[in-house]
C-alpha cells in the first residue's frame, strides 16, 4: 500500500504549494465528514491529505460591508450559533443544519458540502439562491466564483488541482428580501434529499416580487439554477396563479434519476410542490413575518 | 511510514501518542491508548457509537484523524464519571434500564452530556433531535430519552419522578 502523508499548513501559500507539488492525488481536509468515509471505503486513495484548519481565517464568520464571510472550514454548529447570520439568511443556516446529526454538525462545512459535489447536497441550492460566492485560492492567486459554477458533475468541481475554497461570501441582504430552503425526505431527520429547493426573493412595498432566484437539488446531476421559476415569481404577488406557474417551471427543468428514494415521476412532482412551499416561506420572510419552524 | 507525534488533552490529562496519518481518533483511543469505551459501530459517521466531545463540540471520533487531535481537548466516555461517582446521566441510564446490549451506550451518554452542557433544560423534542445521530437497536429510544430528561432535571436540582 502506498504511504499516505498528512500536512497541516499554516499559510495559504504553503497549502497551495503542497497541492501544486503533490506527485499523486492530494485531498483537502476540513471537516472530514465526507473524506474520511471515502478513505475508509477505499473510494479515494490519496497520497497526501492537506488539512486546512490551521490557515488563519479559515474557521469562523465575520461581517463585511453588511454581508457575511464564512471561513471554508467553519463547522455547522458554529454557523447555526451565529444569530446575525441566522437573521439575515435563515434559509442558508437551516439548509446547513439539515446535514447529518449533531455529531456531523460539529465538523461538517459549507465549503466541504459544496466541493463534495453531491447532486443532493443540502446547503448548495440554499447558497445558490442567495447569490453566494466561493473565494478560491491557488497558484494563480485568488478568484471568485458563484457557487453554481463550482459543481460541474456528481463528485466533480471546476477547481484546479492546486486550488481550494478559502471562504464563502454572502452578499449584503437587500431590503424586503428573504430566503428559504426546504428538503423533502420520507422521515424527519438523518436522510438524503429526495428534492431540495432554495428560494430567495425581494419584494416591493406592496408584496410584488421584484427579484428572485430559485435553485433545485437532487433532480439533476448538479444543483440547478431555475431561471423559469424565478421568472414565474418576478412581477407577481404569491397568489394561486403565480404558485401554479412556479410549480410548472420547477417541474420542467427536472432531469432526475430513479433510485431507492424516489422515481423520476415522483421527484419531478415533489420538486413542484416543494418550490411552492419554499416560496411561501421566502415571501413571508421578505415581508418580515417569521414563518412557523420550517423543519 | 512516518508516524506523527501528537500532543493533546484527553479527559483533562495531557496525552502524547504516535499515529499513522490514516488512523482515526477512534483507532488511537481504542488501539493505542487502550480507551476502549468508545465503540466502532459503522465507521462512517452514521451510528454515533464513537461520539466524543472535542473543544466542547460533539463529534464522531471515527471521522477525525488522530493527527487532527493535536492541541485540542477531548472528552471520552472514560471522562464522564468523577472517580467512583457516576455522572447523573450514567445513574439515570441504569435507573431507567436505558440499555440492553450496551454497545451504543457510551456514545449516547457522551452525546447526552454534550446536550446538557449546551442546554441544561431541553424539551423532549430537542433531546430526540439532538440524539438522532445515535443509533440504538435494542431500547426503542424511549427509556433513553426518559433517562436523559430525568438526568437533566436532577442536574437542575429538581425532584425526579420515580422511574
Amino acid at each position: 500500500m502506498p504511504s499516505l502523508s498528512y500536512a497541516s499548513p499554516t499559510t495559504i501559500n504553503e497549502a497551495v504549494s503542497l497541492l501544486a507539488g503533490a506527485s499523486g492525488q492530494a485531498k483537502l481536509l476540513s471537516g472530514g465528514t465526507d473524506l474520511l468515509v471515502q478513505l475508509r471505503s477505499g473510494r479515494v486513495k490519496p497520497d497526501l491529505i492537506v488539512d486546512t484548519k490551521k490557515i488563519p481565517g479559515i474557521m469562523g464568520i465575520r461581517e463585511d460591508g453588511g454581508g457575511f464571510v464564512i471561513g471554508a472550514a467553519t463547522p455547522g454548529a458554529v454557523i447555526e450559533a451565529n444569530a446575525a447570520l441566522k437573521r439575515a439568511y435563515p434559509g442558508v443556516v437551516e439548509a446547513m443544519d439539515l446535514i447529518g446529526s449533531t455529531q456531523i454538525q460539529g465538523r461538517a462545512t459549507l465549503a466541504g458540502n459544496l466541493c463534495n459535489a453531491s447532486p443532493a447536497a443540502d446547503s448548495v441550492p440554499a447558497m445558490i439562491a442567495v447569490g453566494a460566492v466561493a473565494v478560491i485560492v491557488g497558484s494563480k492567486g485568488k478568484r471568485e466564483l458563484p457557487v453554481e459554477a463550482v459543481v460541474v458533475g456528481p463528485g466533480r468541481t471546476s477547481l484546479a488541482k492546486d486550488e481550494f475554497i478559502l471562504e464563502i461570501r454572502l452578499p449584503k441582504p437587500a431590503p424586503r428580501s428573504g430566503d428559504a430552503y426546504l428538503r423533502f425526505i420520507p422521515r424527519t431527520e438523518m436522510d438524503i434529499a429526495v428534492v431540495g429547493c432554495g428560494i430567495w426573493v425581494t419584494l416591493d412595498a406592496s408584496g410584488v416580487c421584484t427579484a428572485a432566484k430559485v435553485s433545485l437539488g437532487a433532480v439533476a446531476p448538479t444543483p440547478l439554477v431555475v431561471i423559469g421559476a424565478a421568472d414565474a415569481l418576478i412581477g407577481h404577488k404569491l397568489d394561486d396563479a403565480t404558485l401554479a406557474r412556479l410549480d410548472a417551471a420547477a417541474q420542467a427543468v427536472c432531469k432526475p434519476i430513479t433510485d431507492k428514494r424516489g422515481t423520476i415521476e415522483y421527484r419531478t412532482k415533489v420538486a413542484g410542490v416543494l418550490a411552492r412551499r419554499t416560496a411561501a416561506i421566502a415571501f413571508q420572510r421578505a415581508q418580515g413575518i417569521a414563518p412557523k419552524k420550517a423543519h | 511510514m512516518s508516524k506523527h507525534h501528537v500532543t493533546t488533552t484527553i479527559n483533562g490529562e495531557p496525552v502524547e501518542f504516535l499515529c499513522e496519518p490514516q488512523e482515526t481518533v477512534l483507532d488511537v483511543l481504542r488501539n493505542t491508548l487502550n480507551l476502549t469505551g468508545s465503540k466502532e459501530g459503522c465507521a462512517s459517521g452514521d451510528c454515533g457509537a464513537c461520539s466524543i466531545i472535542c473543544d466542547g463540540k460533539l463529534m464522531c471520533s471515527c471521522l477525525m484523524l488522530g493527527v487532527e487531535a493535536e492541541g485540542h481537548s477531548l472528552v471520552t466516555i472514560e471522562g464522564i464519571a468523577q472517580g467512583e461517582d457516576l455522572h447523573p446521566l450514567q445513574r439515570q441510564f441504569l435507573e431507567h434500564a436505558a440499555l440492553q446490549c450496551g454497545f451504543c451506550t457510551p456514545g449516547l451518554i457522551v452525546a447526552s452530556k454534550a446536550l446538557l452542557d449546551e442546554n441544561p433544560n431541553p424539551t423532549e423534542e430537542e433531546a430526540r433531535y439532538w440524539l438522532a445521530g445515535n443509533l440504538c437497536r435494542c431500547t426503542g429510544y424511549d427509556k433513553v430519552i426518559r433517562a436523559v430528561m430525568d438526568a437533566a432535571a436532577e442536574m437542575r436540582g429538581e425532584a425526579v419522578r420515580a422511574a
